[in-house]
């Protein structure tokens, strides 16, 4: 069941990849948006890159978050696939799965371009990505609790902002600050094992939080 | 088959045995009951906060000795500090309520966790500001992304995504359960995200009343402290019950009960 949803969304999204570039084409949006606002300067620009790229990717999570559950749920689909897996643990699981897949992994290939645009040094680029690696499925799992919630209402983008920003910052200041580690010269193992200790956390909890939101909109 | 039946049953105590020590307990799940209880402790919770409170203040505005670094601007603190422990143990009261109700499923518990947010905000905002008006004496700024200002702003954040979640769903019960789910996430979160933030910048003074050696302040200025802390607590189960009471009557409002209280 759970390879039978996630091989159904990726067909759904070689239908239609247009709207799953979207995200990809926010976060490189966003990040270049950074040195418009701040400054051109290399030596600026280094120190505030894991800042940009994280927030960057925070945003980019975000945005593909408010269609995680909500199409399935308003055309019946949820209900057909609850009625077949009998489970919603299962759905919940293999829907933030593929959420990482077309959002998260894409993000993390794209973020190396983005990295050198910042002038990271190459040094660094091994801490980007295990904080991205870490990092940005622990966004899924813990967002797709706030899309659960809020995917009974038309309008929830705002709100779903609301709601799972506050619940990210954990994510975004390890993540940050295992880069700016790395950057320094100093160790960031720290990080990266507390980066990874939040992500074994969010795939305990944050699927049954998800299926008991799902259910009580369902119901 | 048949023997079993009458063992099992034989094994199955009284319903009046079995619950007695939880009656108490029960009787609260009942809207009529706890709207008596709320009618009946509220105003008294009030009146007694209202004592301490003018006590409390009179104590720390006269009688505590002034700070031999900070001088007078300190005594903000009989405000600040109760606020700041209000706005960590409203949120406990209110995902501890969230989690019976959905466990057993009592409409009682979700009024609690919904008339909790509202004050629990409150209290945040009012610690957050007492703060800031702290700060710029004593640190020479209104703000300073410290650990705490940040994890309590962030508090605050939370209590806002459960007000919004609730006013954004229509119907009542799966407002209030979603909320609940809501409040139990941000339970689990609000350790680490206290912890990140603490490890991320460290600048507020560490704790001087919860100590393993005892207390480091000062007994004049502790006393005022821990009546201002009581008083805190009994103004918020005043207000607490007053808004479960709404609660109740608009929950209820087609029931017998609203009807007779509503008519005298």
């Amino acid at each position: 069941m759970l390879t039978a949803i996630i091989t159904r969304d990726l067909k759904c999204v070689s239908h239609n990849l247009s709207s799953a570039i979207q995200p990809i084409g926010f976060f490189i949006l966003i990040t270049s948006l950074f040195p418009l606002a701040i400054t051109p300067d290399t030596e600026t620009l280094k120190i505030i890159a894991p800042g940009v790229i994280w927030i960057s990717a925070l945003l980019a999570t975000l945005l593909a978050l408010d269609t995680l559950f909500k199409e399935d749920f308003i055309d019946g689909t949820m209900d057909q696939m609850f009625i077949v897996a009998e489970s919603l643990y299962v759905i919940a699981l293999a829907r933030i799965i593929s959420h990482w897949l077309f959002s998260g992994l894409p993000l993390i290939v794209m973020s190396l371009i983005i990295a050198v645009m910042l002038h990271v040094p190459a040094h660094a680029i091994d801490a980007l990505m295990v904080s991205l690696l870490l990092g940005t499925p622990t966004l899924s799992m813990v967002g797709s609790i706030g899309a659960a919630l809020t995917v009974g209402l038309r309008y929830s983008g705002v709100l779903l902002t609301l709601i799972t920003l506050p619940l990210y910052i954990p994510v975004l200041i390890f993540g940050a600050s295992c880069i700016s580690a790395d950057l320094a010269g100093l160790p960031w193992t720290g990080q990266a094992y507390l980066m990874g200790a939040m992500l074994v956390l969010s795939i305990t909890l944050a699927p049954f939080a998800t299926a008991a939101a799902l259910r009580i909109n369902m119901s | 088959m048949i023997s079993h039946y009458t063992e099992s049953k034989n094994h199955t105590p009284t319903p009046g045995q079995a619950r007695s020590s939880w009656v108490w307990f029960h009787r609260f799940g009942s809207s009529s009951y706890f709207y008596r209880f709320a009618t009946l402790w509220g105003p008294r919770a009030g009146w007694c906060a209202l004592v301490l409170m003018v006590i409390g203040i009179y104590m720390g505005l006269f009688v505590a000795p002034p700070d031999y670094q900070m001088g007078n601007s300190y005594r903000i603190i009989f405000i600040h500090v109760p606020s700041a422990w209000m706005s960590l143990s409203t949120y406990l009261l209110m995902a501890a309520s969230a989690a019976i109700g959905l466990i057993w499923k009592m409409k009682v518990s979700f009024c609690v966790s919904r008339a909790c947010a509202p004050i629990g905000a409150a209290f945040t905002f009012c610690a957050l500001i007492t703060g800031s008006l702290w700060g710029k004496p004593t640190w020479g700024t209104y703000w300073i992304w410290d650990a705490r200002l940040t994890s309590e702003l962030v508090l605050l954040f939370l209590y806002m995504g459960y007000m919004a979640l609730d006013k954004a769903i229509s119907d009542r019960n799966t407002a209030s359960q979603a909320t609940a789910v809501l409040s139990l996430v941000g339970l689990v979160n609000i350790p680490i995200i206290h912890y990140s933030v603490e490890w991320w910048n460290t600048l507020h003074q560490g704790s001087t009343v919860f100590r393993m050696d005892g207390p480091s302040i000062d007994a004049r200025m502790l006393v005022p402290l821990l009546i201002t802390t009581v008083a805190m607590n009994l103004y918020f189960i005043s207000v607490l019950l007053n808004r479960v009471r709404c609660e109740l009557l608009d929950l209820e409002r087609r029931t017998q009960w609203v009807r007779e209280v509503v008519n005298g």
